[in-house]
């Protein structure tokens, strides 16, 4: 199907799209666009292992199961940890990190 | 093929830059709404179509929908988020850019693996999965179910009104 790409090639898409999640999480203040660049690197580890999948044993499964367990998880962390933001912003009246600081000292 | 994948690597990049780039919340959302869609076309790529079609309906579909109430709900649709200092930026670029370069060059150096052709092309289609699901990963398909309900069971908890308090 896609003999013509190198496997080189989908490991560094996937490697830049996740150091542009970690840039994302370090630089972002807004809880809601950090728990966006998680969702980023959790998608770029879903390249590889789709990568490896289809270079390495194409007639096996290991590598989408391993994607769709990974999609699940992230599903489920996205419901919990909006619930802990809309908790946040309940108490606080702001989702800004830097002013959530009651745990700080 | 070749031509398939530069058009959907570029305009995956371009939009994850974006998301992180933009200010405003609700462009980040539509920036990773067209990022996710162009991993699903990589994911036709690599011969997962079952995945694909899970990807679009799970993250486009439920999750980026859910962020965008939320934000609709906290009222963020403002665009002036201050960003943090110039040092914090440049920490992460320094960090960020190092473990980038040492993974491109590794994966430069590397073995080359020749793309192998799967004996059957439905390979990624739901009946094979399926089956697989069933019979070689009974138990982990059983505990992500556990795993669900307490993900449901924690929300609903955090997100119920404390009723002792007021």
């Amino acid at each position: 199907m896609n003999t013509g790409i190198p496997l080189e090639y989908f490991l560094i898409l996937a490697s830049v799209m996740f150091f542009v999640g970690i840039y994302g999480f370090l630089t972002r203040r807004n809880l809601i666009t950090i728990l966006m660049s998680v969702e980023l690197v959790l998608n770029s580890v879903n390249i590889n292992f789709l990568a490896f999948n289809k270079y390495l044993f194409p007639d096996q499964f290991q590598g989408q199961f391993f994607g769709l367990i990974i999609i699940a998880v992230a599903a489920a962390e996205a419901a919990v940890a909006i619930a802990i933001i809309i908790n946040i912003y309940r108490h606080f009246t702001t989702i800004n990190v830097e002013d959530v600081d009651q745990m700080k000292f | 093929m070749t031509f398939l994948f530069y058009l959907l690597a570029a305009v995956a990049i371009l939009s994850a830059l974006m998301v992180v780039f933009s200010r405003s919340p609700i462009n980040s959302v539509i920036f990773l709404i067209i990022c996710f869609l162009s991993i699903a076309g990589h994911y036709i790529l690599l011969n997962a179509q079952f995945l694909a079609v899970v990807h679009i309906i799970v993250y486009t579909g439920a999750i980026m929908v859910l962020f965008l109430f939320v934000i609709m709900l906290l009222n963020l649709n403002t665009s002036n988020e201050p960003h943090k200092s110039q040092l914090t930026r440049i920490t992460a670029v320094i960090t960020g850019g190092l473990l980038l370069l040492v993974l491109i060059a590794a994966t430069k150096d590397a073995v080359l693996i020749q793309a192998k052709n799967p004996a059957d092309y439905n390979i990624g289609l739901v009946k094979q999965i399926g089956q697989t699901l069933f019979k070689q990963f009974l138990l982990p398909f059983e505990i992500s179910s556990v795993l669900f309900i307490s993900a449901m069971v924690g929300a609903v908890m955090l997100g119920k009104k404390d009723s002792k308090k007021n």
